[in-house]
Order: C-alpha cells, then sequence, then structure tokens
C-alpha cells in the first residue's frame, strides 16, 4: 500500500486494487460505499465538533475571555462532553406539530450538508465525487437545505419557529443568486464547471490572483453571501437571538437540535472550502510565476495542509464578522441582496468575461 | 383542524391575518420579566401591549410599615441600577422634611457615587443594546469596564449592587482611603475605553443603518407620556433635574444637558453616550474637592416626619425618579408613592411602535432602558 501525503491516488487505488483482486465488482463497491461513507461521518463529526470548539475560542477571544477552559486540557473536550449531553436529552415534540415534517425537517438540512461535501477535493485525490458540473451541482444541493429550515419553522407549530423560517426562506433564496453568479463568474476564468479541473486550472496561480479585479470582487460578494446562506450573523436573522428566542429550531432539543448546529457549521465549513477551492487555488501550494525557489519550499507543505490551512482562513474571517457586526434588519438584508450585490455581480460578470475575452489576466 | 379548512375555502381571496405573539414573560430582549404582546402583521408590529405584575413585589405597600431609615433598602431593589440615586430620594425627601442640613462633605460623596453609578448603569445600557441588536461582543467590553466602578463600590461600602448607602442624614460609612485614587484611575482608564465603544458599536454602518430614522418620539409626545430621562432628551425635552432642580452638588459643577430634537433610536444612544462623558466631567470636577467634614449628621434614633406631604425627585439614569411620602407624624410613613421612571417610559412603546419591524422594536426597548423591577414594584 503506497501512502504519500502529497497525492493520495496511488493509495485509494491500491485499496482498489486489493479489493479487486479478492473479490466480484459488486462487493468491492459496496466496500468502498461503506468506507467513504463512514469516513464522511467521521469527519463532520470530528470537523464539527473542533468548528464548534473552534468558534467559542475565537469569540472568547473577541470579548476578552478564555472560553471552555475546565473539560480537559484548555477546554479540548468540552465539545464532546456538550455532544454527550445532547444525545442523552430528551426529545420533545410540542403538541400540535407536524410529527413527521417536524421529524424529518433537521434531516434534509444534515443531508443536503452531507451531499455538498461530498463533491470538495481536500488532496489530490481525496475526492469523492468528481462531474463534469461540480459547480451547479454545489448551487443545486445546497439550495435544498432551506425546504429543511422552511418545514422546520412550518411544522413546529410555533410563531417564532414560523417567523424565522420565513426569513430564512426569503434570505438564502435571494443569497442563493449573488453565490451562483459570484460562481459563474470564477467558471468564466476557470473555463470549467468540473471541480478538479478548476484546482487544477490555479497550478500557477490562484484565481484571486489570476483574475485580480472581478475576481476580487466575487470573492467578497462570495464570503458575503455565503455567510448569509448559513444564516450566520450579522445575516442570523433566522435565529435572531433577541428577537425570536432561537427562530426555526425553537422547539427542537436533544439530538434534532444538535442536527441543525451541526449543520450550520458544516454548511460553515462548505461555504469556506468553495471559497478555498474556486478562488484560493484548493488544495494548491501558493505560486508566484518564476520564482522556482520559493514554488519549490511551497511545494514541500501537503496539499491537505494547504487545503486546511486555507479553509480555516476563511472560516477565521467569517467568525471574526459574526463576533463584532450587529445583525440586519429583514428589509436591510433583501435591500443589500437585490439592490447592491445582485447589480455588482453582473456587472462583475460582464467585466470578467471582458477580461478573459481580451486576456487581460495574468 | 376541519374549522379551519372550512375557513380557508369560504375566503377564496388571499389575504394576511393579523397575529399576536406574546413576547415575554421569559424573553432574551425584554431583560427580565416583561410581556409585550405584539400585533403582527407579517414583520410589521401594529401593537404593542405591555403587561406587567410577574414580579410585582408590593414594595409602596410595605414601606407603610417601615420606619423612614428603612425606607431606602426597599429602594434599591427597585431600580437596581440606580440604587444610589433611588436611596438618595428617599434621603433627601425624609432630610427636607426634618429641615436637616447635610455637611458638604456627604453632599460631594453622593453626588460622586450617583455619577459612578450612573456610568455604570449606562454601560450596562451600551452592551445590552448592542446585544440586542445582534453584536454579542459589546456585552463583554461593557461589563468589563462596569466591574471596576463595582470595585470601588465594594470597597466604599462593601456592596456592589444594592449599596444602601445613602441614609437620611448623610451616608453610612465615609468613604475609603483609597477612594480618590481609585475613582481617578477609573476615569483616565475609562476615557480610553469610551472611544472604543464609539468604534464597535456607534460607528457601525450596520448599527446606524438600523437606527437612524427609526422610530421617532416628537417633544410633545414625550411630554404627554411623561417620558423623562435620556430618552426625553433625546427627542428635545428639556427634563435633566441636575440642571433644573439640582440637588447635593449639582448647582457646583459645570456640565451639559445634552439635548438633540431628532428623536429617533440613534438619537437615544448617542444621548446617553454622550452622558457618559458629561458624568466622567462632573467626577473630575469634584473628586479633588471634596470638602472635610463628617460622613454624616447624627439623627435622632426614631425618626418621625412632621405631618404633610412630601416630594422629592432625583435624576436616575433612567430619568426622573420621585418619592412622594405622606407623613400622619408616626414613625413610619402613612403612605408612600414613587414615581419611577421606567414606568412611564415603557407605556410609550406602543405610541412609538406602530409601524416598524419587530427587529426595531427589540432596538426601541433598548433604547428605553427599561429595569423590570422599576417598572413593576
Amino acid at each position: 500500500m503506497a501512502f504519500n501525503i502529497y497525492d493520495f491516488t496511488t493509495f485509494t487505488k491500491s485499496i482498489h486494487d486489493g479489493l479487486s483482486s479478492q473479490l466480484s465488482p459488486t462487493a468491492v463497491l459496496a466496500i468502498e460505499w461503506t468506507i467513504v461513507g463512514l469516513a464522511y461521518l467521521l469527519f463532520v463529526a470530528l470537523f464539527g465538533l473542533f468548528l464548534v470548539y473552534a468558534e467559542r475560542k475565537v469569540c472568547a477571544a473577541f470579548q476578552q475571555r478564555l472560553g471552555p477552559m475546565r473539560v480537559g486540557p484548555w477546554g479540548l473536550l468540552q465539545t464532546i462532553a456538550d455532544f454527550i449531553k445532547l444525545l442523552m436529552k430528551e426529545l420533545i415534540t410540542p403538541k400540535n406539530a407536524d410529527k413527521f415534517l417536524y421529524n424529518l425537517a433537521p434531516f434534509i438540512v444534515i443531508i443536503v450538508s452531507f451531499l455538498v461535501i461530498s463533491v470538495i477535493p481536500f488532496a489530490p485525490g481525496l475526492v469523492t465525487f468528481d462531474f463534469d458540473i461540480g459547480i451547479f451541482f454545489v448551487t443545486a444541493v445546497s439550495s435544498v437545505g432551506v425546504i429543511g429550515i422552511l418545514l422546520a419553522g412550518w411544522s413546529s407549530n410555533n410563531k417564532y419557529s414560523l417567523i424565522g423560517a420565513m426569513r430564512s426562506g426569503a434570505q438564502i433564496v435571494s443569497y442563493e443568486l449573488s453565490v451562483g453568479l459570484s460562481l459563474i463568474t470564477m467558471i468564466i476564468l476557470a473555463g470549467t464547471m468540473q471541480i478538479s479541473g478548476i484546482v487544477e486550472g490555479q497550478r500557477d496561480l490562484w484565481f484571486i490572483f489570476k483574475g485580480h479585479v472581478p475576481a476580487v470582487i466575487a470573492f467578497f460578494v462570495f464570503v458575503i453571501a455565503g455567510t448569509a446562506e448559513t444564516n450566520r450573523g450579522p445575516f442570523d436573522l433566522a435565529e435572531a437571538e433577541s428577537e425570536l428566542t432561537a427562530g426555526f429550531h425553537t422547539e427542537y432539543s436533544g439530538i434534532k437540535f444538535a442536527f441543525f448546529f451541526l449543520a450550520e457549521y458544516i454548511n460553515l465549513f462548505i461555504v469556506a472550502a468553495m471559497a478555498t477551492t474556486v478562488f484560493l487555488g484548493g488544495w494548491m501550494p501558493l505560486h508566484f510565476g518564476d520564482f522556482e525557489g520559493f514554488n519549490q519550499i511551497m511545494d514541500l507543505i501537503p496539499g491537505l495542509f494547504w487545503f486546511f490551512f486555507k479553509v480555516l482562513a476563511v472560516m477565521f474571517l467569517m467568525m471574526w464578522f459574526k463576533w463584532t457586526f450587529p445583525r440586519l434588519r429583514v428589509d436591510q438584508i433583501l435591500n443589500l441582496e437585490w439592490k447592491y450585490l445582485l447589480p455588482i455581480n453582473l456587472f462583475n460578470i460582464l467585466l470578467m468575461a471582458a477580461v478573459v475575452l481580451f486576456g487581460l489576466h495574468f | 383542524m376541519d374549522e379551519l379548512k372550512e375557513v380557508m375555502i369560504t375566503n377564496d381571496e388571499i389575504r394576511t391575518d393579523e397575529y399576536l405573539i406574546n413576547m415575554g414573560p421569559q424573553h432574551p430582549s425584554t431583560h427580565g420579566v416583561l410581556r409585550l404582546l405584539v400585533q403582527l402583521e407579517g414583520e410589521i408590529v401594529h401593537n404593542v401591549q405591555p403587561h406587567i405584575g410577574y414580579i410585582h413585589s408590593g414594595i409602596e405597600k410595605m414601606a407603610e410599615s417601615l420606619s423612614y431609615p428603612q425606607l431606602g433598602h426597599l429602594t434599591d431593589r427597585m431600580d437596581y441600577l440606580s440604587a444610589i440615586q433611588n436611596t438618595e430620594a428617599v434621603a433627601l425627601c425624609v432630610e427636607n422634611a426634618l429641615q436637616v442640613e447635610v455637611p458638604e462633605r456627604v453632599k460631594y460623596i453622593r453626588t460622586i457615587m450617583a455619577e459612578l453609578s450612573r456610568l455604570a448603569s449606562h454601560q450596562l445600557w451600551w452592551c445590552v443594546m448592542g446585544m440586542d441588536m445582534g453584536a454579542l461582543t459589546t456585552f463583554f467590553y461593557g461589563l468589563r469596564d462596569r466591574e471596576d466602578i463595582l470595585d470601588i463600590f465594594e470597597e466604599t461600602c462593601g456592596a456592589r449592587l444594592t449599596l444602601n448607602y445613602n441614609i437620611p442624614g448623610g451616608v453610612m460609612f465615609d468613604i475609603h482611603p483609597n477612594f480618590q485614587r481609585d475613582v481617578k484611575a477609573f476615569i483616565q482608564k475609562f476615557k480610553t475605553k469610551l472611544p472604543e465603544y464609539e468604534r464597535l458599536l456607534s460607528g457601525n454602518v450596520i448599527f446606524t443603518e438600523r437606527t437612524k430614522g427609526v422610530a421617532y418620539l416628537t417633544k410633545e409626545d414625550a411630554i404627554a407620556w411623561g417620558v423623562t430621562g435620556p430618552t426625553a432628551r433625546a427627542s428635545g425635552f428639556a427634563c435633566d433635574l441636575r440642571k433644573h432642580r439640582p440637588y447635593s452638588a449639582y448647582d457646583k459643577v459645570q456640565f451639559k444637558e445634552i439635548l438633540s430634537d431628532v428623536g429617533d433610536t440613534y438619537t437615544r444612544y448617542q444621548v446617553r453616550m454622550a452622558e457618559m462623558w458629561e458624568s466622567i466631567s462632573i467626577i473630575e470636577q469634584l473628586i479633588d474637592n471634596i470638602p472635610e467634614g463628617d460622613h454624616a449628621v447624627k439623627m435622632k434614633g426614631v425618626v418621625k416626619l412632621p405631618e404633610g406631604e412630601f416630594y422629592q425627585r432625583v435624576e436616575t439614569a433612567r430619568g426622573e425618579f420621585g418619592v412622594f411620602i405622606v407623613s400622619d407624624g408616626k414613625k413610619n410613613p402613612y403612605r408612600v408613592k414613587f414615581r419611577s421612571p421606567g414606568f412611564s417610559n415603557l407605556f410609550a412603546i406602543n405610541h412609538i411602535a406602530k409601524g416598524w419591524k419587530i427587529a426595531d422594536l427589540v432596538a426601541i426597548m433598548s433604547t428605553f432602558d427599561l429595569v423590570i423591577p422599576d417598572i413593576d414594584r
């Protein structure tokens, strides 16, 4: 088994070949699916817990306090303890709730997050699906998540939940546009929708540098719209603690609440990962034109580390403005999208098209 | 469900209905057990009906069976963020009734303590205001600096929140030897922290967008509803009792009454921010000039007020606080009535919140700086 941290292709191939020599193709497929599924579950659970811990530490740093410090060294086991607590909590269904939809909603939200994660390349050879319409798949699937939120709000038989869900619906449907359009801007530059192709195209220079002005604009629009899509502050209208107690998940308890909570953090990861993949070169190391020595040193750092380093950097940016900005009002949030981001985005697509057409990019 | 279906079949036109939600008694934005019955159409507020009585403690009735020195301890528990000013009102009322002249030193100490308490109250208001608007970090900034004031209080009289410091005839204890040094150190520190507040919240574009031009309260309405304090001064109603009816040492200091004639949520915010600077200036003028002398005059063991009606008002962090005592010459009052600023301010909410959104209602409540035991006593 040839394990190489720089390229997982040989590693996965050797597993596949090893299994194929022993078993029938159907059995190989079943086993591989199971392994991949379990790997994703493990990744999401562990990384989700880590993100909750990271967010608490980051926000503590902004708020001049220490954050969790008691459970384990530096409070490292705090989120695990919290998770166990949530697992053991009673699942309460409110009176007159639509029981089927009420129980279904958290699963829709979390399944959607899992689906999107499957197309993100973590490192060379470490990706499950590599469609030729990868970006399209991401935008299409991620927009299904809002159904889960709407169902949760509707079926809870609670007015606060309903208001939260309606806000969330209006917000996510609007910001889908900006996310989609800023990705389209980059697709024009990349010339492909296949995610591996996009990453490969950034071997010499990341797209955010290659596409200069329009790419930078698209990056900022994407991060803003992405934050809005994950329902995180300053766009956390759907949960708006001071207005709607907890918004669409007011009535959920125990593990069902944990699903919403986990989904929020997976979505945060997805937005950061998409920003990394499309704008910041995915797992590609930082390369600058002809500086051979610099490029070689950068190549020494494995792609997996590059990917997570960039993802965490983007996440830190998003946590930063969550913990410093006040919340927007519902009409302002829609104004921001339809009156500012959308026109900027449409103009930006034209700009990018011109840049690509006349070969003005680096 | 069947009834609902029938309604939906008979009404073939699509229409939106008003609906009611209960904000409170347990709700994050009401800062206590206040219940607002809000009539909404979608996100838009049509009517707000405050319901109080969830923590009614019968303080006015209790006061009838207590002696005058004991009265102050109850007022501490009403508006716990203005504990100093509340007890000051009772002390002044009793002193005026008995025509006792307190030493200059007491007046200075009372004024400094009242201004420190106003600063602490405004700090807490600021951090909660930010939290209501969704900026959670403000909460920790405000509490961090408030801690310094509470430490000074603790050193002075042993308590941090319900201070019981002002008593008829003076203050309970003389100031701690470190008092002046600590207050000066705090003022120096807080002067650098206050611009930080401005940068974190006031200068934020989302904050200004959400508050500017929202929920106007006109001067006429402010007077008609009995609104006082910074909330009314933001509408141009000059009602600062420290300026117009000076008590304690307020006639010895120079300070501006912060007035504005705009009256929106943003102005109500700005007036309080500016008041913090004025409080700092008042403390600075007094802290080095505290005269020597006794911290209290000797009162009789049993304080008996002459027969009659006595009224004293002071300016708390929330507005005008009044104590009305009817005495029949015995050692406990015949009837006591408190005029609390929060109670009058609260009921103007319905008037100005109509037509604005839920998020604005939360911001309006924040700028009214409600303390529930002050309303519901």
